[in-house]
This record gives C-alpha cells, sequence and structure tokens, in this order.
C-alpha cells in the first residue's frame, strides 16, 4: 500500500512505469538506503570493535545500491529509446499522411476549377472541406518540423534577403485571412531595402506562425502592428496584435511544445500548440532572441532578433 | 505541344496533376513505376519530367541517376515532386541534376502548373 502511495505521488503512473522501472523511485529509495547506511554502520561500529564487520555492511550496501543502479539506467535507457522511437514513429507516420491529404487537395482543386458548374451551397462546402484540408497539412507540416528540431536536424541555409519584402509577401498572403475578420496588418519600416544573410525558408516558418496567431487570436476586428528595426547588428521584427493576450500564469509555458493557453482554449481550439515551440527553436539556431509581452484581454507583442553579418 | 511525363504510383495523385495539366494545354504521359518511367522517357523523349521519389521497382533517386546518365535524355528537365522533406533528399536531388523539388502537400495544382510553365521557358 505504501508502494503503491509513493508510485502514485511519483506520478511513475502517468508515464506507465512500473515502481522499478520509475528513476524518482529508485533514487528516492537509494537516497534511503544510503541514510540507513550511514546510521547502522554507526551504531554497529559503536557496538562492535571490529572494523570486517562495518566493512562488511559497507560492501553489502554498496552491492545493493550498484544492482539499484543498474535498474535506474536501464530505466533511462528505455525512456531514451522511447522518446527515440515516438519521434521517428512522427517522422514517417507525417509523410504517410501527406499523400492523401495532396490526393484531397488536388481533388478539390480540380473540382474549384469549374466553379460555374457548382451551386453557392456546394462551393461553400467545398471550402470548407479545403480549409480543413489545409488545416491537417499545417499540422502535419508542424509536426514534422517537431520531429527535425528533435532530431536535431534543422539544417540552416542562409541566402541574401531582404526582410522587408520578405514581411511583405507575406503579409499580402495572410490579407485576406484578415479582411475576412477585419483585421488590419500595417508595416512599419525602419530598415527598407536592407539585405542580409539569413536562413529565409525557416525565418519565413518563424513570421508565419507569429502572423498567424495574432490573426487567430484577434477575437473580431483588430490590428496587427508589424515593426521592423536593426540596432548594431541584429534586425528585430516586432508584431503587436490587440487580441485576448495571454494570462500571466501561462507566459512561462508559451514556448513549450503543444502548451495551449486556458483562455484560448475557451473560445478558440483551433491550433497545434507547436508554431512557438518551432519559431523559439528555430530562433534559437538562428543564435538570435526571442520574447514577448502580454496582458489578457489587451493584446500580446511578439518579438524576435536575429544577429545579421 | 509540350509533352510531360509523370512518374508516380498513387492513382489519386496521378489522375488529377494529369487532368489539370491537359486542360492547361499539355500533352502528359504516366508511368506508374521507376522501371517503366524510364523506358518511357527514353522513348518519347518528354519536354519535362516530373518525378516522386518513393516508387516501385525503381526509386526516384535512382530513376534520376539514369536519366542524367543517358544521352537521350540528360537534357530534359526533372522536377521531383514528392512528399519526403528531409534536406539531405533536397539536396541529393538537386546534386543529381533535378531542376527544382516540390513537396506536393505544400502546392496547388495551380502552383505547380506556373512552376512548371518556369521551368519550360
Amino acid at each position: 500500500m505504501l508502494i503503491g502511495k509513493i508510485s502514485k505521488s511519483l506520478k511513475c503512473k502517468k508515464y506507465n512505469l512500473t515502481l522499478w522501472q520509475c528513476p524518482s523511485f529508485l533514487f528516492l529509495l537509494t537516497g534511503l538506503i544510503i541514510i540507513i547506511t550511514m546510521i547502522s554502520s554507526y551504531l554497529i561500529a559503536v557496538r562492535y570493535t571490529q572494523p570486517e564487520i562495518v566493512a562488511l555492511i559497507v560492501i553489502g550496501i554498496t552491492v545493493v545500491l550498484l544492482i539499484i543502479n543498474h535498474f535506474i539506467i536501464q530505466s533511462v535507457e528505455k525512456l531514451a529509446e522511447a522518446n527515440k522511437m515516438k519521434t521517428e514513429f512522427i517522422g514517417i507516420v507525417s509523410h504517410q499522411l501527406r499523400t492523401p491529404l495532396t490526393g484531397i487537395k488536388w481533388t478539390i482543386n480540380l473540382i474549384m476549377r469549374e466553379k460555374g458548374k457548382l451551386d453557392e451551397h456546394c462551393l461553400q462546402e467545398l471550402k470548407e472541406i479545403s480549409e480543413n484540408n489545409e488545416r491537417m497539412i499545417k499540422l502535419v507540416n508542424d509536426l514534422l518540423d517537431v520531429t527535425k528540431i528533435e532530431q536535431g536536424q534543422l539544417s540552416f541555409k542562409p541566402e541574401k534577403v531582404s526582410i522587408e519584402a520578405l514581411f511583405k509577401n507575406i503579409i499580402k498572403e495572410y490579407t485576406p485571412i484578415a479582411k475576412a475578420k477585419n483585421i488590419e496588418i500595417n508595416l512599419e519600416t525602419e530598415i527598407n531595402s536592407l539585405s542580409v544573410l539569413i536562413d529565409k525558408q525557416r525565418i519565413e516558418i518563424v513570421i508565419r506562425n507569429l502572423i498567424d496567431n495574432a490573426i487567430k487570436y484577434i477575437k473580431n476586428k483588430g490590428e496587427i502592428k508589424i515593426h521592423l528595426t536593426k540596432k548594431n547588428k541584429s534586425i528585430r521584427c516586432e508584431i503587436k496584435d490587440n487580441g485576448v493576450g495571454i494570462p500571466k500564469d501561462d507566459h512561462k509555458n508559451i514556448f513549450q511544445k503543444f502548451f495551449r493557453s486556458k483562455n484560448i482554449m475557451k473560445n478558440e481550439t483551433v491550433g497545434t500548440g507547436l508554431g512557438l515551440f518551432i519559431a523559439k527553436s528555430i530562433i534559437k539556431e538562428s543564435k538570435g532572441r526571442i520574447g514577448f509581452h502580454s496582458k489578457e484581454n489587451k493584446g500580446s507583442t511578439f518579438w524576435f532578433k536575429i544577429p545579421i553579418n | 505541344m509540350k509533352t510531360i511525363l509523370f512518374i508516380e504510383d498513387e492513382p489519386t495523385i496521378q489522375k488529377s496533376i494529369s487532368r489539370f495539366l491537359e486542360e492547361e494545354g499539355y500533352q502528359v504521359k504516366s508511368a506508374l513505376d521507376g522501371d517503366i518511367g524510364l523506358k518511357t522517357a527514353k522513348k518519347i523523349q518528354p519536354d519535362l519530367i516530373l518525378l516522386d521519389l518513393i516508387l516501385p521497382k525503381k526509386d526516384g533517386f535512382e530513376v534520376l541517376k539514369e536519366l542524367k546518365k543517358e544521352e537521350a535524355t540528360k537534357n530534359i528537365p526533372v522536377i521531383a515532386l514528392t512528399n519526403l522533406e528531409e534536406s539531405a533528399n533536397i539536396e541529393k536531388v538537386l546534386s543529381l541534376g533535378a531542376a527544382a523539388y516540390l513537396i506536393k502537400a505544400n502546392y496547388s495544382l495551380e502552383e505547380i502548373t506556373e512552376k512548371i510553365k518556369q521551368i519550360l521557358e
């Protein structure tokens, strides 16, 4: 019963581990054994004068500790292996998922071409299927990015790019979605046509994720202000929205994988909780920094800084 | 009329691209595996080849290698059209001489056609 209680409090059950595979339990046990050994060897040493007995006890206990350590190592290895398999599994499944998703995407593509033949109702429903399909593709792409990050495969290929043009292109892409929600996107730039050496594809993912979030978390009507500045040898991009904001309690977790803030879970269920995790990993790999400040119901400002040289 | 050879084993994908490109005024020939693809390429000498990478019998990498080795086919532009993404694959395919690497799920049929037009010009 006691063991059951310990196991519960150590949350080993949550990870589906038996007590003998649970590192935190094993550590606790090791600690207890060490303490008991110290006390008992002291007591024995006081009562008996033969050092052999003490030595024997210490050796005996050391063997027990070694065995427990062996369990710890085994369980950590098992966990690492499981983690690796999970990552590989996601990678494989994602590739497999993309094929049928492409099939759906292109078939809808073909049908939508003959718009004239479809009635309004049909067209609207097809659009919904298409939007959902795009969402699935985005999720699969996000999962693949996470897999790459976790396997350390995020390779960086720098190329010369005008940051301003990059932003303008992405904003253009998002304007229809923003308009549909009565959101205005404004770009202020102090860097003009400055070209910098960055990994365009990766930085694009970061910018997309941040703008995507800003649009998603403005309930209806609002403004997104994007501000680009250059300071010393880095570029700072700031994306400010007047959306739902992030509750203070959630600030520390916001860049964690799969984390989604409580207040958005209430209203808005679309999202994977991967966008910011991916953005942070990319910016970190680019030797930059990313951060934010936010107030619930007032809005959020996310910024990132990347070195340019 | 320009001819495009599409080497792809997935019927839905095969069908939708072929139909779209035909409507755009291209002649499309299909091959369902690497072996047939290679033979067809040599026989009909298309203006462009769309090549999937995971294929039965001979995979896309092999097909690309052989296409670029053969005198008759080495100048035909090849677009790798796949859902494989690892950057190692992208680099490998481009270094083997492919003109572009497109991830299927991320492109609409219009965008793919646009790319084909660009390369054929």
